[in-house]
């Protein structure tokens, strides 16, 4: 599903990225715990979290995961937008919880990893 | 080629700073990028380890053709059990720790899968040095 539809159904600003919202993707990975998100090998999918600090973009950024989903309101500082742009990122903020966020995007279609 | 950073105590907005720096050196001597994603993965556990369980210290990395040698070397704690600390799972963290996304116990099990080899020496009261080496074809 192209990024530009997946933010259209979130209801989500787009923070940092939008030259690239035409790409697609459609495998998701929703997760608080960066340690669980670093053991995700040679996928790459959305990540949706509620985690917003600076570990969130460079755990991203260690994984080649350059897509992130913030939900439960979670705004990124002006530093972690910065880093996020550095790595050519794509960053959405969501006013929805984890659970209706990644209830939308299941209905959308969206595949988990596993 | 010999690099060596910084950890600074409780530092953790710049956790990462040298799993950052080393990655963009990997790619620039074009080496596979999944394999650049196992070297930046594990560095990047025991860089917030450095900083979530001790009192800072440096990394070293050397790199030739073949191979990446990082070592991570703290002055903190130690590990009394590093075998308890090598299970998934196992953590001491703190709840400051888990608020950012760590200590859950997968940081050290994470690094095991994705290095060649690994060595964690520990001494309780002095630090610990984790070394870690990745071929790197
Ligand atoms: N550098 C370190 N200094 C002291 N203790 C450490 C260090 N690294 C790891 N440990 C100990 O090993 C445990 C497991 O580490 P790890 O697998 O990375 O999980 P986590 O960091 O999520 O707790 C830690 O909770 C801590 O007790
Ligand atoms: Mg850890």
């Amino acid at each position: 599903m192209k990024l530009s539809e997946i933010a259209k159904l979130l209801n989500a600003r787009v923070v940092c990225g939008q030259e690239r919202l035409n790409e697609e993707q459609d495998i998701v990975f929703a997760s608080d715990l960066m340690s669980e998100v670093l053991t995700l090998d040679d996928n790459f999918p959305i990540i949706v979290t509620g985690l917003c600090t600076m570990q969130t973009i460079r755990t991203c950024e260690m994984g080649n995961l350059d897509i992130v989903v913030f939900v439960r309101k979670k705004k990124p500082t002006p530093e972690m937008i910065e880093l996020a742009e550095d790595n050519n990122m794509v960053l959405l903020e969501c006013d929805y919880s984890m659970f209706k966020a990644c209830g939308i995007l299941w209905e959308a279609g969206l595949k988990s990893i596993y | 080629m010999h690099l060596e950073y910084t950890i600074i105590e409780g530092d953790f907005v710049n956790a990462g700073s040298a799993s950052s720096s080393i990655k963009k050196t990997l790619k620039q001597l074009s080496v596979n990028p999944s394999i650049v994603k196992r070297v930046v993965v594990a560095l990047y556990e025991a860089e917030v380890n450095a900083i979530a369980h001790a009192y800072g210290g440096k990394v070293t990395a050397d790199i030739d053709a073949g191979k990446i040698l990082l070592r991570v070397i703290d002055k903190g704690p130690g590990i009394p059990d590093i075998d308890w600390a090598m299970q998934e799972g196992n953590s001491t963290a703190s709840p400051e720790v888990r608020d950012m996304g760590f200590g859950a116990g997968m940081g050290l099990p994470n690094i095991k899968k994705n290095v060649d080899r690994l060595n964690v020496q520990s001494t309780v009261g002095v630090g610990t040095t984790v070394e870690m080496e990745v071929n790197l074809a």
